[in-house]
């Protein structure tokens, strides 16, 4: 009997341009792509490439400056056009040109037995499957010396329009089992899978399988720490989600590791959502090439959900952790006249002030903060949409106070800046929450 | 609406920095926001926002007082022409004497009020916050309909000044603004704002109503029972006859302009809580704790304090403790944030509002200090709500340094 935990806060929105279809309908090979070190929080980047040198799948492009041995790899052959540096020569990004005779998403391992932990660290090190993972406290790529308590392992993603995660494991039975046996070298403590409820993925030996709702926000993996096992001071705990264990088995087992990643092109602005199967960093534009609805309207093109994606526009690139890219209306080319007492039916909100909220139908939301920015006034509201025992008011309060003493108080090594994306739609005197608590904890990483 | 937009357009340069108005830049960016939602979108965080916004939930306050207000208006006028022994009420001249007396106190308030709040967002080079629109309809209701006009000016510049924009303006004051306005009329001009004179529009306005003669006192059913004496109490209107429970439910009885008909202030409450711009667990505990001291004070009735004579109900129905429960508790900034707080700081509220009124004769009414003392203890309320959730974090640690 697998363990239920019962979430009742949170929010599914209702947003328009969900998948029918979920099988791969198209494999799509950018000319260019991008890795964005940016995605990866913690991880200082030192250039492994420079520009001209061709490289393969698998292939390091940069180092963390602190531990040289984590890298970020490239997921796709081809040759590195530029290396493009921001302030303080920071790179912002490697771009890569594919070389469309034969671009290969897969890597061949050299084979040598896993038999201890420190293979298991050098294997997930080398193959960029490391960074892949994140610990709290603090949000970011593990640290070398972390000896995690526990290891968590998502199967289900709840945010809007997402792709199920369970079927991209499908028949990779094995390699999850392997996976596991892998990660629990790593922890004294257990390996938690959690899946949503009636699940039709297998128990795998050696982890404990936890039952969630399909309500956001269960799929983040702070939530589902703080439900089944919080962080204490001092103590860390690593998450991932269950395709990076099943490529950390395929790579154990097989020697192999394929960097491809299946995609969901999803929102109101998208023709047909579909999925195509294509790499990180693959070029915005090229995905969606003859997918966007011409309709005369300014849209917007998210690398991930409308929650915690970035805009990035056509000319952007799929950022990290994303398979998702999601196309809304910008909204900056209407004027409403006072909307504030509108009456519309298709106003999205989750204010009983709203008729919309009613009727169960589907919304096509822009980008439009709908307000101006105000003060914290209404109270309770973050509240509804925080399914963990964590103030959300006292601890934004005290972020925004750089009140160190408080913040660990309150939990602040418990969330993540993607925990805060749902009381952040809903504010009405629309804070920016999650830069809020991503400054936090930077700054508590940085001092404390 | 598109000529208004384009007009907007074409003038929106002089109010920008360089432009001729430029000191005028926050009123004009007010009132634009208010006639178009901005256009502006998100930058950072998510892309998609809730439709509801602070102009929305200001309005939606505004919209459920205006049952108080609009029957305010009926009962100014019901008064007057019931204290000239009038025997007939017409509906519309009533409504009309109603709405001159109270005119001029509204944009009293709203002039010097928004007046206050655009100088000081100009300064600040903020946008204008909407917080006054809900105050200043506030102010007129909960003061009595005779305070001179430049006794409110004064009453309402103070407040919004040193009450909110000192602490930061909309969403950081400590005290709620409407009520100070109230306590600074109470405590500055005692012998003009309270006992038997303000409560009653005593002059014909514009030929409407009646010049009542010098003199003329009619006093508030909680006016009339601190000053009695004796040891079966009852409570008369301007014309000598007994008051029922029910006039005070409909608000036929003297008092501030909005808060004698509960009637009225239950179509408002149950506005503010169907739209949820209002905390239903604040109004419930204010209400409980306001039952259980009237329902004490009852149980040990004594003629030295004539209020314990009231009935439990009565208390609810009587003054403004109707209207502190569901408008003046429940503004979000003032009260208490948290869940478990919110029913402490109810609580607290209700019984002290009753205790004042019962055990202190020389405060006929209590909900507006109650109100008050909630305020000031709110801060501390919430303290101790997250003081648990940090020592049961606390004892989780040192569970796992044991283990």
């Amino acid at each position: 009997m697998r363990k239920t935990i019962n979430l009742k806060k949170g929010l599914n929105l209702r947003i328009e341009g969900a998948l029918a279809d979920t099988n791969v309908s198209a494999t799509v090979i950018p000319a260019n792509i991008a890795i964005v070190p940016d995605d990866f929080p913690g991880f200082m980047p030192k250039p492994d490439v420079k520009e001209g040198d061709s490289v393969k799948a698998g292939s390091a492009l940069m180092h963390d400056k602190n531990a040289p041995d984590i890298h970020l790899v490239s997921p796709i052959s081809g040759t590195v056009e530029s290396v493009v540096r921001g302030a303080r020569r920071k790179i912002e990004r490697i771009v890569i040109k594919t070389d469309t005779a034969s671009p290969s998403t897969v890597a061949t391992m050299t084979s040598t037995a896993i038999t201890s932990a420190d293979d298991v660290r050098r294997m997930l090190k080398s193959s960029g499957l490391w960074a892949m993972m994140r610990r709290r406290p603090y949000d970011i790529v593990p640290m070398e010396s972390d000896r995690p308590r526990d290891i968590f392992v998502t199967a289900l993603d709840t945010a809007p329009l997402a792709l199920n995660l369970e079927e991209m494991v499908k028949g990779m039975d094995a390699q999850i089992a392997k996976g596991v046996e892998a990660m629990t070298k790593l922890t004294d403590g257990t390996i938690y899978i959690c899946v949503a409820q009636g699940s039709n993925l297998a128990d795998v030996k050696g982890a404990e399988m936890i039952e969630l709702p399909m309500l956001h926000p269960a799929g983040n993996a702070g939530v589902q720490i703080a439900n089944i096992k919080p962080v204490n001071k001092g103590e860390v705990v690593w998450t991932l989600d269950i395709v990076t264990l099943a490529k950390l088995g395929e790579a154990i087992l097989n020697g192999k590791i394929d960097y491809s990643v299946e995609t969901a092109l999803t929102g109101s602005e998208v023709i047909t959502p579909k999925v195509v199967k294509t790499v990180p960093g693959a070029q915005l534009g090229e995905l969606l090439a003859g997918d966007e609805k011409t309709d005369g309207r300014n849209h917007r093109v998210i690398s991930g959900n409308v929650l915690t994606g970035t805009p990035e526009g056509e000319a952007g690139y799929l950022r990290y952790p994303y398979r998702q890219v999601t196309v809304i209306p910008e909204g900056d080319d209407t004027h409403e006249f006072m909307g504030w007492a509108s009456l519309s039916p298709s106003k999205m909100s989750e204010s009983r002030s709203f008729l919309g909220r009613f009727l169960g139908r589907k919304f096509n939301p822009d980008a439009r903060i709908n307000g101006g920015r105000r003060a914290m006034i209404m109270s309770g509201i973050y509240d509804d949409y925080m399914p963990m025992d964590i103030l959300p008011e006292p601890l934004i309060k005290a972020i925004i106070a750089k009140d160190i003493d408080k913040m660990e108080a309150l939990g602040i090594y418990e969330v993540a800046p993607e925990d805060f994306a749902l009381a952040e739609y809903a504010d009405p005197s629309k804070l920016e929450l999650q830069r809020i608590v991503r400054q936090g904890l930077d700054y508590m990483r940085n001092e404390a | 609406m598109k000529s208004l937009r384009n007009y907007l357009d074409r003038i929106k340069p002089n109010f920008e920095p360089g432009g001729k108005l430029q000191s005028f830049q926050s009123v004009f960016d007010g009132f634009e926001t208010f006639l178009y939602t901005p256009n502006t979108t998100s930058k950072s965080g998510v892309n998609v926002h809730d439709s509801l916004d602070s102009k929305r939930i200001m309005i939606i306050v505004v919209l459920a007082l205006m049952p108080c207000l609009l029957f305010g208006m009926y009962n100014t006028g019901y008064q007057n022409w019931l204290a000239a022994g009038a025997t007939e009420f017409p509906f519309w001249q009533l409504m009309a004497y109603g709405f001159l007396a109270v005119l001029p106190r509204i944009l009293v308030a709203y002039v010097v009020g928004l007046g206050i709040e655009f100088a000081v967002a100009q300064w600040r080079r903020e946008e204008i916050q909407e917080g006054f629109l809900v105050t200043g309809i506030l102010i007129p209701l909960i003061c009595p309909v005779e305070t001179p006009l430049w006794m409110l000016a004064v009453a309402t510049a103070f407040s919004v000044i040193f009450v909110k924009e000192v602490f930061g303006g909309t969403g950081y004051n400590v005290f709620n603004v409407a009520l100070v306005t109230r306590a600074f009329l109470f405590f500055a001009y005692p012998a003009q704002m309270s006992g038997d004179k303000v409560f009653v529009s005593t002059n014909s306005i514009l030929g409407l109503g009646y010049d009542l003669p010098d003199g003329f006192t009619g006093a508030t059913p909680l006016g009339q029972i601190a000053s009695f004496t004796g040891d079966k109490l009852e409570l008369l209107n301007l014309r000598g006859d007994a008051i029922s429970a029910w006039d005070a439910f409909l608000g036929l009885i003297p008092g501030s302009f909005g808060e004698t008909s509960t009637l009225c202030i239950l179509i408002g409450a149950v506005i503010l809580l169907a739209t949820g711009m209002a905390s239903w667990r604040i109004m419930l505990s204010v209400v409980a704790g306001g039952l259980l001291m009237g329902w004490i004070a009852n149980v040990f009735q004594t003629p030295t304090y004539p209020a314990s004579f009231l009935s439990p109900i009565d208390q609810l129905l009587y003054g403004g403790f109707a209207f502190a429960a569901v408008f003046m508790a429940t503004d979000p900034v003032t009260a208490a944030r948290t869940g478990t707080g919110k029913y402490v700081y109810g609580l607290l509220v209700g019984v002290v509002a009753v205790l004042i009124r019962t055990y202190n004769n020389g405060y006929p009414e209590g909900a507006m200090l109650a109100v008050l003392l909630g305020n000031a203890l709110a801060p501390l309320i919430d303290y101790c709500v997250v003081q648990a959730n940090v020592s049961r974090r606390m004892r989780r640690l040192k569970e796992r340094a044991r283990a």
